[in-house]
């Protein structure tokens, strides 16, 4: 594995900086993350940091809305914001030598946002019309439905709103979210490329230094949402989604349930692309993958094929998940390690995956995991240790998400 | 970073970038072969060949293709255009022998019988699924209305009717008359040595027949219509529009993707601040497509039906307004700034810089390094952009709206 170091520091108000330098490229780039998601709006207001976030691009400090987006743009800056289930991510990169100044706006954004109250009505509408053209992708819809449902509430909340709760989403409501959530206790900044590291501790100090914490969040958890159901569309193909529990990012079998998911799909071999595009030409999409969130984890697939053929489908798909409890190939592992291989070795060529990774390394596990440690974690599996993960965590309990224009029947031995 | 080309005995066409900083390698065989190619009775042919080459040949059967690669953990896939097919993969240098013998191999695909009947219903499958796409819906339509009576309207994914239709033998003639290697162009990008690229590329596309496919490239002259596709399920209206812009090899391309870049990013621009910023579109872009002997500006448009009006009467405006008196040097500053710096970032990673660097000799037969790829967005002027919109004004020539309204008057 190429060489890595990575520094890390703490101010004493709680934001976390984390920096790997990279001397072989020219880039940088930064992610940070700030508390404030979807999981700590207020109660049917699911929205609130979607329209925040945009709004805290409108403008701050001196300049106003126009002004301080030319000056991201002068600095080359490619930068996104969003809200995420848990933070909003601010997170952007460009040459090198212009990440300071890059960070200090964004600071200036995260610290002195104009929230302009003419602007309110402008990213309100912004956010309802992203909602509503997902409306208009059952593929996407499905997903963000399936994960409503599989989750305990509120994580399963959209981190981009929901469209009935909107109305709640008022000026008011935002700027109290903003005051309330805003604050560099658990905020995690991670900066990788071609920087230096004393350089970037000055600066950030001198940014956040005086940055005043208040109290901490606390999240209120629920129920999960209903187990099947179908919403009827006149879409051309049945979207299909399937959920069940699996490990969290900060859980000790990880790797074995990263496994798991790999021999399922990982790559053109893997079983649920065999099985059912390969050898019945089912779909053209099929997927599974792992997801996690502080504390949570699911595997979340999906496929989507023409209503004649969805029931084939769900019916394959539910076989190959149980399947996997029958045994595991050393085979099918290896394949499973190479792609994990080349997958953190070419991570190293990019700054904007690093900063990424490293963000949220910190975010589940409050460290940084060496890529070595990684490599070494996946080496060290073996079917036998995939296969146990898989027996405390078998596929079942599912929940079942279906879009189209007819309900599907879900295996009785599942339902 | 160094460059390499040779040309090997029956056509094919083999350039590297090598650079000894980077951890892996990306190849990438890009065939001069698209949707523009076909004739009406074998419609999405190119496409469907590509998935058909992952289907192997004498040598790897299907499954042994797919194993392969994943054994060896490359990032791979394939793509097709109007005008070209790619087939590539990234990898760490170790793998590059086993990967580049796969990936050569399957560009000449046995396509047996079994194998194209059963991946016909996965290409029916992907029609399906891009008809859950207003989007791309769109996209599909404005080309084939845009470019009526030309080959670029010609559909890359087919109709279910021309897919169905489609026999296994249409195939293999289409792959004998195109696949041959005066058509093709290898790159090479990354961690490796050029000797090595040179003894792959004779050991395992040496025999490929010679030859080469003439496209006729006439630029189109588009006359303009309006096409409404009425979806009453569909929540927002889906808009794309063209209009003509300098073809792939013209000198003002790229003043022409600077312009695009102010007028119609997605964040910054002169859309985003007048549509997408005040809320009236969720999204409005403007995009320069190049093609060989054409070339199109893309305006894609997503709103609210009832602003639907309101924000094409927005975007006509806009585009009178800089025809008519062009763009700010602080405008035209800005977007160098934003371009560069995506040239920079993207240069990083071999599988980047492969892109750019097969379609700049796909279509030029030049190399173009990094630095001097920034030099030559430097050098557009004021002046040049001037020149490019008396040439190719921006506008809204062909209109295709795929939502809730039933006409666009």
């Amino acid at each position: 594995m190429p060489n890595q170091t990575v520094e890390h520091f703490r101010l004493a108000n709680g934001l976390t900086t984390i920096i790997e330098p990279m001397p072989d490229v020219q880039s940088a780039a930064f992610t940070l993350l700030v508390p404030g998601g979807a999981v700590v709006e207020p109660e049917a207001a699911n929205g609130t940091a979607a329209v925040l976030v945009d709004w805290m691009t409108r403008g701050a400090g001196d300049r106003d809305s126009q002004q301080f987006s030319s000056a991201l743009e002068n600095l080359g800056l490619q930068h996104s914001e969003s809200s995420g289930i848990s933070h909003l991510s601010f997170s952007g990169a460009t040459v090198a030598t212009n990440l300071p100044a890059a960070i200090g706006l964004i600071a200036e954004m995260i610290r002195q946002p104009r929230l302009p109250e003419d602007q309110f009505a402008a990213a309100h509408a912004g956010v309802e019309q992203s909602l509503r053209s997902i409306e208009d992708e059952p593929r996407q819809k499905v997903m963000l439905e399936l994960r409503r449902r599989t989750y305990e509430s509120p994580w399963g909340r959209p981190s981009d709103g929901t469209l009935d709760e909107m109305p709640n989403v008022t000026p008011e409501v935002v700027r109290h979210h903003y005051r309330r959530c805003i604050q560099p206790t658990d905020c995690i900044l991670g900066v990788a490329g071609r920087v230096d590291p004393e350089g970037i501790g000055r600066l950030v100090e001198q940014l956040f230094g005086d940055w005043a914490p208040s109290e901490p969040l606390d999240v209120h958890q629920g129920e999960r949402g209903t187990r099947f159901e179908h919403l009827p569309s006149e879409s051309a193909q049945t979207h299909i989604g399937i959920a069940y529990d699996a490990v969290p990012y900060n859980h000790r079998d990880y790797y074995a349930a990263w496994a798991a998911v790999g021999v399922l799909d990982g790559g053109m071999s893997s079983r649920l692309f065999t099985e059912v595009r390969e050898k019945r030409g089912l779909c053209y999409s099929v997927s599974a993958g792992l997801s996690s969130l502080p504390g949570h984890g699911r595997v979340l697939c999906y496929a989507g094929s023409l209503p004649e053929r969805a029931q084939e489908t769900l019916d394959v798909i539910i076989q190959e998940l149980q399947k996997l409890s029958k045994g595991i190939r050393v085979d099918e592992l290896d394949r499973c390690k190479a792609r994990a291989k080349s997958s953190l070795i070419m991570q190293q060529e990019s700054t904007t995956a690093r900063s990424s990774v490293m963000t949220r390394d910190w975010l589940h596990l409050g460290r940084v995991v060496p890529l070595s440690e990684v490599r070494e974690g996946i080496e060290a599996l073996t079917p036998e240790r995939v296969l146990t993960y898989v027996e405390a965590h078998p596929a079942r309990d599912f929940t079942v998400l279906t879009i189209g224009p007819t309900a599907l029947e879900v295996p009785d031995a599942v339902s | 970073m160094q460059f390499h080309e040779t040309t090997l005995d029956n056509g094919l066409k083999v350039i590297a970038e090598i650079n000894p900083h980077v951890h892996s390698v990306a190849l990438g065989f890009f065939v001069r072969t698209g949707s523009r190619d076909e004739t009406e009775s074998v419609s999405g042919v190119s496409h469907f060949l590509e998935h058909m080459a992952f289907k192997g040949n004498d040598k790897f059967t299907a499954e042994d293709v797919n194993r392969v690669f994943d054994e060896v953990g490359a990032k791979y896939n394939a793509s097709t255009s109007e005008e070209v097919t790619l087939f590539y993969g990234a990898i760490l240098p170790e793998y590059l022998p086993q990967t580049f013998e796969l990936l050569a191999a399957i560009l000449q695909p046995s396509v047996r019988q079994e194998d194209f009947d059963m991946e016909k219903k996965v290409i029916l499958e992907e029609i399906g699924m891009y008809e859950d796409m207003p989007s791309f819906i769109a996209y599909d339509h404005v080309l084939s209305t845009h470019f009526a009576g030309h080959p670029l309207g010609q559909s890359i994914l087919g109709t279910n009717e021309s897919i169905t239709r489609l026999t296994a033998q249409q195939m293999r003639n289409y792959h004998h008359e195109h696949y041959r290697a005066g058509n093709i162009v290898l790159a090479v990008a990354g961690n490796t040595q050029w000797d090595v690229v040179q003894k792959l590329a004779q050991e395992f596309c040496g025999h490929w027949p010679a030859g080469s496919f003439d496209r006729p490239l006439t630029e189109a002259q588009p006359t303009g219509s309006t096409l409404v596709l009425h979806r009453s399920s569909s929540q927002l209206e889906h808009i794309m529009q063209l209009a003509s812009s300098p073809p792939a090899r013209h000198d003002l391309r790229i003043a022409a993707e600077l312009l695009t870049v102010i007028v119609g990013d997605d964040s910054g621009s002169r859309l985003f601040w007048e549509l997408v910023d005040p809320g009236h579109a969720d999204a409005c872009e403007v995009g320069y497509n190049e093609f060989d002997g054409s070339g199109a500006y893309m305006t894609y448009l997503c709103c609210d039906p009832d602003q639907t009006p309101f924000c094409l009467e927005k975007i006509e405006a806009i585009y009178q307004a800089v025809n008519a008196n062009g763009i700010t040097s602080e405008e035209l500053t800005r977007a160098k700034n934003k371009v560069a710096s995506r040239v920079v970032l993207r240069g990083e990673r071999p599988m980047g810089r492969l892109s750019s660097l097969g379609t700049n000799w796909l279509y030029r037969q030049e190399y173009q390094s990094i630095e001097q790829d920034l030099e030559t967005l430097q050098n557009v002027t004021a002046e040049q952009i001037r020149e490019l919109l008396q040439a190719y004004p921006l506008g809204q020539t062909s209109t295709v709206a795929v939502g809730p309204l039933a006409s666009l008057d």
